[in-house]
């Protein structure tokens, strides 16, 4: 026992409490499960919204990257910012659609907007696909953080089957309320911890406003982009690919259903950017353990903030660090959990079986749940490294949703749901290539060298979009002459 | 009053396309290295920026559902 365990026991343990007192006064059917009623304030979608920047991945990713490659790190800070200003105009038609129609899932979107039960299903899989490397990742930080944090007394391994059995249970019998007050007092957590670490740790190391020159001096060029590799090309790309792809998550576009109005997601559009920039903190905690702990490479440039931490803090105050990583895994955890599993018994189950009941899809979609987390515990534990490039090839997934969506927003939708599916699978078949094949545009050295630090993902959705006009155009005059006919 | 929903494009170009211009880490503003000091400053400015639009989007005047 050490000082530090009490306190990650009492973040499980509050997870647990909330999600479950989260129930409370709420028949769980389809509706409340997966989409709060369709009933949730601002502050709820605020925080199941802004759930996306403050998971295991920015936590350690974020402090990690500016820890191990510097300036390439604020392309996190400029994304969600884009995505931001995106929601304020794409959102509300997508929640008054949902609410219409009595949506659930994303897939039930493209359902209902292309009239087309197959498109849903390929829709499913490709969110599945993304989701589960993005639960693995949450599963395999909290064990990362539980281990390091505990001071080795409680194994990774351990952690992991803890967390996923927290998280199950909760999301068993509270569905999305469970996530949200759960986010609750993670963001406060979060909040509190990292504007505290930010500031502290370049005042205690490097005294007020001298950080970054010590850097500068200790390592010239480390706060700019480099002339290489990720260069102001990749950075730009890579700004522009995640930001459209930020709403596609699954989980992400699943919160916006929850929202009680259109005017309660075009407010978040004003304060999201401001509350993106408590990730400044998080980079501040990353440049300070440059030069404090040096040495981390590969992957475990991802340890950076804990491992500044063990050497400056008591363990106590480790311990509450710690906490907050388990929450920063659990809500988002939580949230892929019910989208999977909805995703599954909704849009995958429903469509062998379209005389199932909602009340039958929500007992499979429940049942669901445990059997999820433990394939996601079962990849965590046997995986390697290859993880964090499932969740860019998780993310290049996603991003090949955004064409066909965005056109179904139109008045006239010129995608037809043949082009939707064609553009979408070729998208996806060319991200699955170039992920196994590990190929980008170095391998190919007579291009010029900015072509060469574009982001591959660019490439597929250019594919995605080119074979979704073609096709629409195809079948839209192989349809006219007969439709000429008829008439 | 609609056209003033094309200030949004702003940010895109600030943030995508203004890199290019103030890739330096001198001088430093307030302890920053000027390409994160450019970011930050927009980071704001996007968020002000969303509130005009806001504040003349009629659409969240008439108490709409």
């Amino acid at each position: 026992m050490n000082g530090a365990l009490p306190f990650i026991a009492a973040a499980a343990l509050l997870a647990l409490a909330l999600g479950f007192l989260a129930r409370r006064g709420k028949d769980m059917n389809l509706e409340q499960w997966t989409v709060g009623g369709r009933g949730f304030g601002a502050i709820f979608v605020f925080l199941l919204l802004a759930g996306e920047i403050y998971t295991t991945f920015t936590f350690l990713g974020g402090s990690g990257f500016a820890y191990g490659k510097g300036a390439p790190a604020y392309y996190i800070l400029c994304y969600g910012t884009l995505a931001y200003v995106l929601s304020y105009f794409m959102l509300p038609p997508i929640w008054r659609y949902a609410k219409e129609n009595r949506l659930y899932s994303q897939s039930d979107f493209f359902v209902r907007k292309y009239d087309s039960a197959t498109l849903g299903v390929i829709v499913a899989l490709v969110d599945i696909a993304a989701l589960i490397p993005y639960l693995v990742l949450q599963f395999k930080g909290l064990g990362i953080i539980v281990e390091i944090a505990g001071y080795g007394a409680i194994s990774s391994t351990l952690a992991i089957w803890i967390g996923a059995v927290v998280v199950a249970a909760y999301v068993m019998v509270s569905g999305v309320h469970g996530s949200a007050w759960t986010s609750v007092a993670k963001d406060i957590l979060i909040l509190a911890i990292v504007i505290f670490l930010g500031i502290y740790l370049p005042f205690h190391y490097y005294g007020g406003g001298s950080m970054f020159a010590a850097i500068d001096q200790a390592k010239p060029g480390f706060t700019v982009l480099p002339p290489h590799g990720e260069s102001l090309w990749w950075f730009s790309s890579t700004v522009l690919l995640t930001a459209l792809g930020f709403y596609m998550w699954p989980h992400t576009f699943g919160s916006i259903y929850t929202a009680k109005s259109a005017t309660v997601i075009r407010k978040n559009a004003i304060v999201l950017p401001l509350y993106q920039l408590i990730l400044l903190f998080v980079f501040f905690v990353g440049f300070a353990a440059t030069l404090q702990v040096p040495g981390l490479t590969g992957p475990d440039i991802d340890l950076a903030l804990f491992k500044l931490s063990v050497k400056t803090f008591d363990p106590w105050f480790v311990g509450a660090i710690g906490a907050t990583g388990v929450l920063t895994a659990l809500v988002p955890g939580s949230m892929i959990l019910i989208t999977a599993a909805t995703l599954i018994a909704n849009n995958l189950y429903r469509a062998v079986d379209p005389s199932a009941d909602d009340r039958q899809v929500s007992r499979l979609a429940k049942l669901l749940v445990p059997l999820v987390a433990v394939v996601a515990v079962f990849f965590t534990l046997k995986g390697g490294e290859t993880i964090v490039a499932l969740l860019l090839m998780g993310y290049s997934l996603v991003t090949q949703l955004f064409p066909s969506l965005v056109l179904s927003l139109a008045h006239r939708n010129i995608a037809t749901r043949e082009g939707a599916a064609a553009g979408i699978i070729a998208g996806v078949a060319t991200v699955a290539a170039v992920s196994l094949t590990g190929a980008n545009f170095h391998t190919l050295p007579w291009l010029p060298a900015q072509v060469q630090d574009l982001n591959i993902g660019i490439v597929a959705l250019a594919v995605n979009f080119i074979v979704l006009i073609v096709v629409s155009l195809a079948m839209r005059l192989a349809a006219a002459p007969a439709h000429a006919a008829a008439e | 009053m609609r056209s003033i929903r094309w200030l949004a494009v702003v940010p895109f170009l600030a943030l995508i396309v203004g890199p290019f211009f103030v890739n330096r880490a001198a001088p430093l503003i307030l302890g920053l290295p000027f390409l994160l000091a450019w970011i930050v400053a927009w980071i704001l400015l996007t968020s002000l920026i969303m509130a005009v639009i806001y504040a003349a989007d009629p659409a969240n005047r008439e108490g709409e559902p």
